[in-house]
């Protein structure tokens, strides 16, 4: 009953919260979607042809289907910003929270990486790291997100610090609490709000990320769908076919309009003071 | 800022520095298998075990971590970067060339950022929840949610292929060149900027000095343009500089799609070609660029406003 | 003809009503305190009578008028003619009032070419002679500085002296004590009553300081809850009121060394 009103209070966060599930059943229910589309087995002779009711974005340079691709391509973008956002939100939560509950020289360490990752600037890095450690998916994560974690500590950091020294936390320290259940019981639930939204808000952004690196060919390989990759094939083929790059971005574009909406509906739900 | 401050800044960014400049040697441990061998096979040579050996020796890779680094980095002190075994040609050289390009371009999308985003984010603020501020905000949060790579790939295609008023490739020469590199650049950060413009001047008509003013029966538009604006303008330098930062690392997408002659595009064939000298001057300079960016920035917003210029 | 006549006034925020049914008149040269909790309206009152509601805030029925012209009606030029000309205001912090990142010459410099067509140069002569003319030693440090660099009591004689350049008919003091030390509000609430006797200048003053409210009134209005509680004259609510809400806050004012207004 209660879920029912919060989901009519916030019709957008509602429309969006669908439209992502149906983009997350599109990418799971892709062979269904797709029928004997195959995304990666392609017919020569059918290489380069337009948009039709046979194959609704056209085909590619080999004859693969450019709506069978964009579908089972949400595969690799969805899964790998997921768990992109996954690894970077654990890991800066975890070391925002050490560094600002115990201070000294732990923090120092660790906002001191933080601050040299930071002064990098973030793409340059990140392509660098993927270039180096060899052009895949796996290593398209790592590298977004060595260079994106102190995002997530400096904000754990001083969220904890800011509750670090209240009378509450005191007097729980003081009856004797231990360590580990100061730290879960206190610091986790205090940062865990603010640091879901800044999650959930980035999202999208870390989707572009990824499929700028996987453009550039440092990210997932041919012949995997993936919707950065299918458009560095498709700029080759601007002119003769230009369906094989507009249908890629669109659903880049979609999907990250979808999971940004997403975001700020969640962050006017659960922080109604920021606009 | 003081001179205490400034030093302290100082002493801070030297830090930093020493630790980029070790990250940034480390780069070449990350790669996985020899960097040597990797060399040969980004050229398609198979290479065998003596001339990998012969080469490790020469590059210095046996020695321990510590005088390596000591190596490069005194090298890199004295302006010896390595030289590019893909290029044949020392990196000093290579960057120098590709270095006017890129800030060029790094100018021009920055000029352009500014010159949409601050109008459209004053008028988002002032007519705050009035038609214009709704279609300003849908549009942004559209401009926020495209990637840039695929703007340029679309624009490519409507002026270049579709209407051919521009050319394809640009050779980084002509003014006309740096139009879609510039316009691909600012359309991205343009959106992102114009909400930090419209969050900036709404915190400002929001202070008590509005009230006052108003009081006074000083007119709206002296109050905005004479206070509010100026006073929001603090803000924005910082974040300004922050940007200058997606702005280097979104260079070399573009730099790539347009097959403009910069940094990032030298930098994007240094990697395939495991050039790690090439790659660790380009990550070298464009982190110093930024530091240095910051830097000023920094200096600048402290001598610009009052409160920090005079308060200790 | 009274200066201001408040009649039977309603603000509404939305469909929030805060102040209700007020009803206020202040003669030429007269002092009248307004008294209250925080969240009681009395702010709301007289940032309604410069046309300076706060969020939205609206008239919504009612009447003000300022000498017999009703002040509602009046269009933007109007209202900015008669602010800080006619009627000016005073705040607990005048200082924070001001634009902080630039010199106390320059706001009063845009103030006075708001209302007069004066060059730069003879309007920050006019800035200067008006700080003298409130005794304030050396006008010009004080114009060549910004907001921060003054003390409370300090900016709050300098607020003073600006909303006095045109000795406005009427002069709206919203906590103009509340934020200093004792002896500097003692200065602040002599200055304000020497202009009344120089300028002739009627004074709304706003405060929850009951003190400060009955030294300086001639008349004295309690609002809670966005409506008039109690009113009368000074020694009316001083010794002959009946009501309870009156007695509890003058029971309230601290008598310990204290008879220093009461």
């Amino acid at each position: 009953m209660k879920k029912k009103n919060i989901l009519l209070r916030y019709p957008s966060f509602t429309i969006f919260a669908v439209l992502a599930v149906l983009v997350i059943l599109v990418s799971v229910f892709a062979p269904v979607i797709c029928g004997d589309r195959s995304p990666t087995a392609g017919n020569l002779a059918e290489a380069i042809e337009k948009p039709s009711a046979e194959h609704l974005f056209g085909t590619d340079k080999m004859g693969r289907d450019v709506f069978a691709r964009v579908i089972y391509g949400s595969r690799a973008s969805l899964s790998s910003t997921f768990i992109l956002v996954a690894v970077i939100f654990v890991i800066g939560t975890v070391l925002g929270v050490v560094s600002g509950y115990f201070g000294g020289a732990v923090d120092a360490i660790i906002m001191r990486i933080a601050d040299m990752m930071m002064a990098f600037p973030g793409l340059v890095l990140a392509i660098a790291v993927a270039g180096i450690l060899g052009a895949s998916t796996r290593n398209a994560i790592i590298a977004i997100a060595i260079v994106s974690w102190p995002k997530y500590a400096r904000l754990a950091r001083s969220l904890v610090m800011k509750i670090r020294h209240m009378d509450f936390v005191a007097a729980a320290t003081v009856t004797g609490s231990k360590t580990p259940y100061m730290l879960l019981r206190y610091m986790l639930p205090n940062t865990i709000t603010t640091l879901v939204i800044t999650a959930a808000t980035d999202i999208g952004g870390m989707m572009m990320e990824l499929a700028a690196l996987s453009f550039l060919g440092f990210g997932a390989q041919p012949p995997t769908p993936e919707w950065g990759s299918m458009l560095n094939e498709g700029r080759n083929f601007m002119q003769s076919a230009p369906w094989m790059m507009i249908f890629p971005g669109l659903a880049i574009f979609v999907t990250v309009v979808i999971f940004n909406m997403l975001g700020d509906g969640l962050r006017d739900i659960l922080d109604p003071r920021t606009e | 800022m003081s001179a205490k401050r400034l030093g302290f800044r100082l002493l801070q960014m030297l830090i930093v520095l020493i630790g980029i400049s070790i990250l940034t040697f480390l780069l070449t441990y990350l790669s996985p298998g020899d960097p040597v061998r990797n060399m040969y096979l980004a050229q398609g040579v198979m290479p065998d075990e003596e001339q990998v050996a012969i080469q490790r020796e020469e590059m210095g890779l046996n020695d321990p971590f510590l005088v390596q680094y000591g190596r490069w980095l005194t090298n890199c002190l004295k302006g010896d970067f390595g030289k590019s075994y893909s290029m044949n040609k020392p990196v000093v050289t290579l960057l120098l060339a590709r270095l006017w390009p890129t800030l060029k371009l790094a100018l021009m999308s920055m000029i352009l950022m500014l010159v949409i985003s601050v109008p459209l984010g004053v008028l988002s603020a002032v007519y705050k929840d009035k038609p214009i501020d709704y279609i300003v905000r849908a549009v942004t949060f559209f401009g926020v949610s495209v990637p840039n790579f695929w703007v340029g790939l679309m624009l490519i295609l409507i002026f270049c292929v579709q209407l051919k008023l521009l050319p394809v490739v640009s050779s980084g020469g002509s003014f006309k060149d740096l139009i879609l590199p510039a316009v691909t650049l600012a359309i991205a950060m343009s959106a992102k900027y114009t909400r930090q413009v419209r969050t900036a001047v709404l915190e400002e008509l929001s202070s008590d000095y509005v009230v006052g003013a108003r009081a006074r029966g000083v007119k709206e538009g002296k109050i905005l343009w004479g206070n509010v604006f100026p006073n929001s303008l603090l803000p924005l330098i910082t974040m300004l500089g922050i940007s200058v930062g997606s702005l280097l690392g979104g260079t070399s997408v573009v730099e790539v799609i347009f097959s403009y002659p910069g940094l990032g595009n030298l930098a994007v064939s240094a990697i395939t070609s495991y050039d790690y000298y090439l790659i660790q001057g380009y990550v070298l300079w464009v982190s110093i660029i930024y530091m240095v960016i910051n830097l000023i920035v920094d200096i600048s917003y402290n001598y610009v406003d009052p409160r920090m210029r005079l308060r200790r | 003809m009274a200066l201001l006549e408040i009649k039977n006034v309603d603000i509404s925020y939305g469909k929030n009503v805060t102040v209700s049914d007020c009803n206020l008149t202040l003669e030429q040269g007269e002092i009248c305190s307004i008294v209250g909790e925080s969240g009681s309206g009395k702010t709301t009152v007289i940032r309604a009578v410069l046309g300076l509601l706060a969020g939205g805030g609206k008239v919504t029925a009612g009447e003000i008028l300022f000498e017999g012209k009703s002040l509602l009606g009046l269009d933007k030029k109007q209202w900015r003619d008669l602010r800080g000309h006619d009627i000016s205001m005073i705040f607990q912090d005048s200082g924070a009032m001001m634009n902080q990142t630039r010199k106390i010459g320059n706001t009063f410099v845009e103030y006075i070419r708001t209302h007069e067509n004066l060059s730069k140069k003879e309007a920050w002569a006019k800035g200067r002679d008006m700080l003298t003319r409130m005794h304030l030693p050396d006008g010009d440090r004080i114009m060549r500085s910004y907001p921060f660099q003054l003390s409370g009591g300090m900016r709050q004689r300098v607020g003073i002296a600006m909303g006095m350049t045109y000795q406005p008919k009427l002069l709206l003091a919203d906590e103009p004590t509340s934020a200093l030390d004792v002896t500097t509000q003692a200065q602040i609430v002599r200055q304000m009553m020497e202009l009344r006797d120089e300028y002739g200048t009627s004074i709304i003053l706003v405060t929850h300081d009951l003190g400060v409210a009955t030294y300086m009134g001639d008349k004295i209005v309690v609002m809670k809850n966005g409506k008039i509680e109690d009113r009368g004259s000074r020694d009316h609510m001083l010794h002959q009121t009946d009501n309870a809400y009156t007695k509890l806050l003058l029971d309230a004012v601290p008598s310990v060394g204290g008879k220093r207004y009461v």
